[in-house]
């Protein structure tokens, strides 16, 4: 209803109309979200558990860690580069090694029958591992910190990566194939002209299950012992003094970065796949 | 130029091709036409290397084919599968330009020229998908005319264009043909466009499909839409055509027996004869 209120004077016109009605969807969308906050701020302040702090209370601890450093870093505090920025930066590395060998074996995979068939059971065997199993593993076998935490990122982010473009990448149109063979496009060119762009929406859809996962993952792998940063190391960290705001902070701060990460690669998605909407709408 | 022996093709057990022999020389337009399902589609795959056959051979410039020859281009009967949807109309034209060694804008700018052969260049810009069956249809033309191929094989290429564009089109390959001396074999289903565009009509037979005899075409090179179609030649030549196509042979050979007992090879003969409409 104030949203209603809030838009229809100056909706006048097409374009006045369009962008009404994109505002107006926004904030119905938020409602829910402004009203369920309020609810928790209320509910938490009038029990005063010291387990469920209210919303203010979780958003002022994070601006106090995060947010409190000079204009010339943007704001962000030592604090966040020792815990946020580590954090991303593993999560970023593993998710670009998971999407580049992913890619790379998978398009391997899809064009080679026989390889394919080999190889099918084992990897949606090591497919079906928790990782999160696989970490103690891991820890053995790479240097505790960095590098173990990349490996059990990776280790869980090339899967859907992996599958899903090897399958797109065994299910390009043959009429495609037979037109580059035709016109006798070098091996590199079938694979960047061809068979890329063909795979591309089901790289996209591995892609969206790999950042989560990377995200789980990131976590997970930074609970464990020889961690020295990162978020998950503040939380282990916060838990250890029973500092109920931090945990809080930074569950908070995971959901936001989830939901921040996989906007952007809708977004992303959504300009490099517009052929793909179009062609199918043209199809039905 | 190309020499096709014994030529046989089977998929599985199913056989659609048998002792195919021809001839093509060096700048010919030969047209090649039959009932659909005679392994038209089939025996172009052969010669583009495409496809394996399981007897005879394909020989090009002295060479066995194996792979598909170099200089060659293909207009595919399922254009629409044959264009990248991602690519726009320009960069799909101009893609197989890349192994010629050009520059991207060199080859853009080849891409929009050929486009502009077949009346499209206001069409470059745009996505195969948001064109229609007979615009996809004209691209996948101008991409081979843009390759500049010493052989061009051309698989039913006008099926999904208008009558007027057709006739068009028929032009356009004639005078490229002449203009660049492209050796181009044709395939098609229509009768009059197999007389009015070869130097020579190859007609098929099918089940198994068999090259069923062959006809020089002996009107002048210089080709028109009106006069051509008008000439007593013309007319006397496309009876003929047809007459082969209906499984009809020539006074002088023996009947065939297999054709005779083809219940429906009178209804293939008809269908044949009307204009493709896809
Ligand atoms: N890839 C294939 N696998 C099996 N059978 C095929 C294949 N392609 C064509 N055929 C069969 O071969 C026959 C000839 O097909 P085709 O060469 O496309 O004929 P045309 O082009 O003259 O219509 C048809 O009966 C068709 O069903
Ligand atoms: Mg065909």
């Amino acid at each position: 209803m104030t949203a209603a209120t809030l838009t229809a004077g100056p909706a006048r016109g097409a374009r006045g109309g369009a962008a009404a009605r994109v505002v107006r969807g926004v904030l119905h969308r938020l409602l829910p979200l402004v009203v369920l906050v309020a609810c928790w701020e209320g509910a938490t302040r009038a029990s005063g558990s010291v387990f469920f702090p209210p919303p203010s209370k979780i958003v002022k601890r994070m601006r106090e860690m995060w947010l409190s450093g000079p204009p010339s870093h943007l704001y962000f505090s030592a604090e966040a580069g020792d815990s946020i920025a580590p954090s991303l930066g593993r999560m970023a590395l593993a998710l670009v090694l998971s999407v580049i060998a992913g890619v790379v074996l998978g398009i391997a995979l899809g064009r080679s029958e026989r390889v394919l068939a080999y190889l099918q059971p084992l990897m949606q065997f090591a497919r079906v591992i928790p990782p999160p199993t696989l970490v103690p593993v891991f820890i053995v076998l790479f240097k505790l910190g960095t590098e173990m935490q990349v490996a059990s990122i990776v280790f869980s982010a090339i899967w859907p990566v992996l599958l899903n473009t090897a399958d797109g990448a065994r299910s390009v149109d043959p009429m495609q194939m037979a037109t580059a063979e035709a016109f006798r496009f070098s091996a590199a060119d079938r694979i960047r002209y061809v068979i890329i762009p063909a795979s591309l929406p089901k790289i996209f859809a591995g892609l969206r299950l790999a950042l989560s996962l990377s995200l789980i993952l990131m976590v997970f792998s930074e609970l464990l012992p020889g961690t020295s940063d990162g978020l998950g190391f503040e939380l282990t960290n916060a838990q250890s003094q029973s500092d109920l705001p931090t945990i809080w902070s930074v569950i908070v701060l995971l959901g936001v970065l989830g939901y921040l990460f996989n906007t952007i690669l809708l977004a992303v998605e959504r300009r490099v796949l517009s052929w793909h909407r179009g062609a199918r709408k043209a199809d039905s | 130029m190309l020499e096709i022996s014994g030529l046989g093709h089977a998929y599985g057990t199913h056989r659609v091709l048998e002792g195919i022999d021809l001839k093509v020389g060096e700048g010919e337009l030969v047209t090649i036409v039959g009932p659909s399902g005679c392994g038209k589609s089939t025996l172009l795959r052969c010669i583009a290397g495409l496809v394996p056959p399981t007897e005879g051979k394909v020989v090009l410039k002295g060479a066995p084919i194996d792979g598909v020859p170099d200089d060659l281009a293909v207009v595919f009967q399922d254009y629409s599968r044959s264009l990248l949807p991602w690519l726009t109309v320009r960069d799909n034209v101009a893609l197989p330009l890349r192994r010629r060694g050009l520059g991207k804008a060199e080859r853009r700018a080849q891409a929009v020229k050929a486009l502009a052969s077949v009346g499209l260049e206001d069409a470059a810009g745009k996505y195969p998908w948001q064109l229609s069956g007979g615009m996809q249809q004209r691209v996948s033309i101008a991409r081979a005319l843009a390759y500049k191929p010493t052989l061009m094989l051309m698989d039913e290429p006008f099926g999904s264009v208008d009558a007027q564009t057709r006739e068009d089109l028929e032009d356009l390959v004639l005078q490229v043909h002449r203009a660049e001396g492209m050796t181009i074999l044709l395939v098609t289903h229509d009768i009059d466009e197999s007389v009015y565009l070869g130097d020579r009509v190859v007609v098929l037979a099918r089940n198994p499909g068999r090259v069923r005899d062959e006809l020089p075409v002996t009107l002048p090179a210089g080709r028109d839409q009106i006069g051509t179609r008008a000439d007593a030649e013309f007319v006397r030549l496309r009876a003929e055509v047809g007459r082969l196509v209906r499984g009809v042979v020539k006074d002088s050979e023996p009947p065939d027996a297999t054709d005779a007992e083809d219940a429906d090879a009178e209804a293939v003969a008809t269908a044949v004869e009307e204009p493709a409409k896809k």
